[in-house]
């Protein structure tokens, strides 16, 4: 590792230098635009959008529990709204933000390339996965009302007896668009990774949160076109008179959970992966030292994308019909590498210089929020005592502090790439607030669920008149559940506060990767310029010569070291 | 497997200064070791999220920004590394043999002389006593009772008329899908007296809600009064007919329980 | 990678047959290690054949890297009129078939359009 750097050279594509792109503005720019930084823009836009529809639906969710025997919404009203609650939140919003929007607008610019591989794909992707949320959501103005199953929409009770309507076939719709949409992003992310990267931006110089989107990308290939299959056989159920899912034709039920969780289970490591990404980078950065264990969070990403298409019937320990003792190891072997990774995110703190910004909060409250839905996930693995919490409160609790954990690293995200995004900064001080907001929201919410998980309270019920004790923990958890809405609503005060107040340069956070190298916003096609590069942190090794990472290291030697330093 | 045994008697061992951790110690034999692993893993996650907590706090406090010199870039310690990623293999690994302990005994269907067909529908529960001439049937609110021996392996033959259903006593630490199509088996071995909440938990429609039952486990004597008071062989016979109808095309045992816990 | 990852989930797939004897797990276990297998030995095979390139040599200048990387459109109209084709064409399975005519047309206007685009090398 040389500690001479050349000067920068000019990257040279087919884009006229130095020259600003000249195309449509307003409404027909971003129609037409097929430049992945417009793309990633429209996408994150919609899924925050999408997580405040989501958000909204969770708040009357807990407002109807306040009381054992509430009338707020009518029990099927109650249906709708936790199934779209969860459509929302899951389909709607963590996918296509994790893999849709920061993916688009930072992969490509993190491994020095001036677009996405296939740009009119990527565009083609954001339509479809707009008018697949619309057409989702459209649910709610038919007659009927929207889908009632529960976001996984187990057959037989999503077939066109149990559930006729169009409301259902929307959900349907809906979840076939956005899921094209997730396949050609796929499709896009894999090919940019393997085939755009700068010169010298080896496969292990890629950042973590690139590396994680690759992986990500693979899980999409090989997960998504499952779900569209289960789909359409449910569609084909409901409309052709096929009997795939009922039993009355000679039909298997269960086939549906099978194939749903084939997907369902990478899904949740397509929505964790980038946001575990995130998070890596948030840390590295804000801690000024590089990822510790680059090598070993690589191939801890790999194991848990691994893994992760081998443990679906763990969702379904207690239907009876599935091989316990298999499923039970490999989800419990998944705690292995998710384990890598939090000691990784802990070593890369450690003796570093830890700088408490907004987006740093995020990251060490994701850090203690998935360290909660971690632990209660491994309890889960264990078919004994997943027999005595699955479908209750445990299990909401248990995927809502992760999910929870998630969304912090999603907003710590939003203000680490923010201001890379449109060239302003947010304002701290509401970034703040809004960080305790959500962390002690989350935990209020959370932690009576777990408990009420344990005193009995199943999931997805409206009502519980018979146990009036449960109504003390559950004002608890709306409580927490109002907190969290406050923070959101900070975050969109924030947004108008700062509307273009704090210019924030090139490089506010002195950041490592290539996208602190650009301007912000970046260019048409990203870059003037590209530094040399020679690690993971191209931009660090340009901004700090002399301070590159240190080789392979003994623990002795480390301690040593330390002793000598101090 | 004697001696990957010792596990759970080490968690028995210690479950009597436990505390529950929420959960309830269980009316049954097999919610019982149930309770004791929870007790187990409940400790484990304790110890295991509590260093990793103080390891958090520890780097955040100590660690926190205090001028603008840049740390030591050290990025690797394979050592350290190798020692993270092998213990929690080790910890996974006690903890899935625990789990298959308990597991085992949780799924082995022991001879017995008592069975007793659950079906469910939307939105209630049916409970048939085959050979005792005696039918529970019952909607929602209407608090459909399952009436059981104690200290009797009670077989339970589950299924459902229509939708997915959730059989769950929170008390017995236990629950089962009730399938369309499948007769999912298990046997319940009642330890204490009492009647238990149960309620279905997995989403099956518009009252879901209120598809609650009770499981009433009461002395042998009690039991066979219970039985004959209720003796209705023409209600009976119907729903069992019924319910064979219902059943006919089923293989009753699924192919892997066949094989292992016979 | 993926050829290993392929490898992974065959050994996972031959296991959890001999185990469960299950056939929709391990159809989608097998469709998955396909899927590995299809890109990945394809990459490989070409990984063979390719001469090494400047993003995997680790000494790389960036002048190493001059040169046109390849054509990205700065604007296109057809993956919003495909992706418009799209939704009318899901609106028809829940609504009627006749959304499929505006829809099947808009998606073959997009595919005509975008195609003669990309054959003339789209606008920057």
């Amino acid at each position: 590792m040389t500690d001479v750097l050349d000067p920068p050279v000019v990257h040279e594509s087919h884009e006229p230098e130095h020259e600003e792109h000249h195309g449509p503005t307003g409404i027909l720019k971003w129609m037409t635009s097929t430049d992945h930084k417009v793309i990633g823009m429209s996408y994150t836009i919609t899924s925050v959008l999408m997580m405040v529809i989501g958000g909204i639906f969770a708040e009357i969710i807990r407002a109807q529990l306040t009381t054992p025997n509430n009338s707020l919404v009518s029990l099927a009203q109650y249906n709708e709204l936790f199934t779209m609650h969860g459509s929302v939140m899951i389909y709607l919003f963590m996918g296509p933000f994790a893999f849709g929007a920061l993916a688009n607008i930072i992969v490509p610019i993190q491994i020095g390339a001036p677009d996405m591989a296939f740009p009119r794909l990527n565009a083609l992707s954001y339509w479809l996965y707009l008018t697949g949320s619309i057409t989702m959501l459209s649910g709610f103005f038919v007659a009927g009302g929207a889908a009632n199953f529960g976001w996984v929409a187990y057959a037989p009770l999503s077939n066109s007896v149990n559930t006729p309507g169009a409301g259902a076939d929307l959900w349907i719709g809906g979840l076939l668009l956005t899921g094209f949409s997730a396949i050609f992003t796929g499709v896009n992310l894999t090919a940019t990774i393997f085939y755009l990267r700068a010169p010298g931006m080896t496969m292990f110089r890629m950042p973590i949160f690139t590396w994680n989107l690759l992986i990500t990308a693979i899980l999409i290939l090989l997960a998504f076109p499952v779900l569209t299959a289960g789909l359409i056989m449910l569609y084909c159920d409901r409309h052709f008179g096929t009997h795939i899912f009922s039993v009355a034709g000679g039909g298997v039920p269960v086939l549906w959970q099978n194939i749903f969780w084939f997907w369902g289970h990478p899904e949740v490591y397509i929505l964790a992966l980038p946001i575990f990404g995130m998070v890596t980078e948030i840390i590295a950065v804000f801690s000024r030292k590089p990822v510790f264990g680059y090598k070993g969070m690589v191939f801890a990403t790999l194991t848990i994308g691994a893994l992760s298409l081998g443990v679906w019937a763990h969702h379904m320990f207690t239907t009876g019909v599935v091989l316990l003792p298999f499923f039970s190891i490999m989800s419990l072997l998944i705690a292995v590498p998710t384990g890598i990774k939090m000691f990784n995110w802990i070593g890369t703190m450690w003796r570093g210089q830890v700088w408490f910004s907004t987006a740093m909060l995020m990251a060490i409250g994701f850090l203690f929020t998935f360290l909660v839905g971690g632990i209660t996930g491994i309890y889960l693995a264990s078919p004994p005592l997943d027999f005595f919490t699955h479908d209750t409160y445990f299990v909401v609790a248990h995927f809502h502090s992760v999910v929870m954990a998630l969304m912090m690293g999603a907003m710590g995200a939003l203000y680490y790439w923010g201001p890379k995004m449109t060239g302003y900064l947010l304002n701290e001080r509401i970034g703040k607030v809004q960080f305790w907001l959500l962390f002690i929201g989350t935990q209020v919410f959370t932690f009576p669920m777990y408990i009420l998980g344990l005193r009995g309270m199943p999931r997805r019920i409206a009502i519980y008149p018979l146990h009036p004790s449960w109504q003390y923990l559950n004002g608890v958890a709306s409580v927490g559940a109002m907190l969290i809405g406050l923070s959101t609503v900070a975050f969109l005060v924030n947004i108008a506060y700062s509307w273009k107040k704090y210019p924030a340069g090139d490089n506010p956070w002195d950041g490592h990767t290539l996208e602190w190298f650009t301007t912000s916003p970046p260019p048409h096609h990203n870059f003037y310029r590209l530094p040399q590069i020679r690690s993971e942190r191209p931009t660090w090794d340009y901004n700090h010569p002399g301070h590159q990472a240190a080789a392979h290291g003994h623990l002795a030697e480390a301690l040593i070291e330390s002793d000598v330093n101090s | 497997m004697s001696r990957l045994a010792l596990l759970p008697v080490a968690a028995l061992a210690l479950a009597g200064c436990v505390p529950t951790f929420g959960a309830a110690p269980g009316a049954t034999t097999s919610s019982k070791s149930a309770f004791r692993l929870w007790q187990g893993f409940t400790v484990g996650a304790i110890i295991v999220g509590g260093i990793t907590t103080v390891l958090i706090v520890w780097a955040v406090v100590f660690y926190r920004r205090r001028g603008d010199n840049i740390p030591r870039q050290s990025q690797y310690n394979l050592p350290l590394e190798w020692t993270y990623t092998i213990i929690p293999i080790l910890v996974v690994l006690g903890l899935f043999v625990a789990t298959m302990v308990v597991e085992n005994k949780e799924e082995a269907l022991p001879k017995t002389n008592v069975t007793i067909e659950v079906n469910a529908f939307q939105w209630g529960w049916q409970f048939i006593y085959p050979g005792k001439e005696v039918v529970v049937v019952g909607q929602t609110t209407q608090d459909p009772t399952m009436v059981m021996p104690v200290n009797e392996n009670v077989h339970i033959n589950l299924t459902s008329s229509d939708v997915l259903h959730g059989f769950y006593v929170r008390s017995f630490n236990f629950s089962r899908y009730a399938l369309p199509g499948v007769l999912n088996q298990f046997t319940l071995r009642a330890v204490d007296v009492g009647t238990y909440h149960g309620q279905c938990t997995q989403l099956c429609g518009l009252y879901h809600s209120l598809m609650v039952f009770r499981v009433k486990v009461v002395s042998q004597s009690q039991y066979a009064s219970w039985l004959s008071a209720h003796y209705n062989p023409k209600a009976a016979n119907a729903a069992q007919a019924a319910l064979n109808q219902q059943t006919s095309s089923i293989v009753p045992t699924t192919p892997y329980k066949s094989e292992g816990n016979n | 990678m993926l050829v290993g990852l392929g490898m992974f989930f065959g050994v996972m797939c031959l296991v959890y047959w001999l185990w469960s004897k299950e056939q929709g797990g391990s159809v989608m276990m097998l469709a998955g290690m396909l899927l590995c297998f299809l890109p990945g030995s394809y990459y490989f095979w070409w990984s063979r054949r390719m001469r090494p390139r400047a993003e995997d040599d680790p000494k790389a200048t960036q002048a190493s890297g001059a040169g046109v990387i390849g054509t990205f459109p700065g604007t296109s109209i057809w993956p919003f009129t495909m992706g418009m084709g799209a939704f009318f064409v899901v609106l028809a399975l829940v609504f009627g078939i006749w959304f499929l005519v505006p829809g099947i047309g808009l998606v073959g206007w997009a595919l005509f359009g975008g195609t003669s685009e990309g054959r003339r090398g789209g606008k920057h």
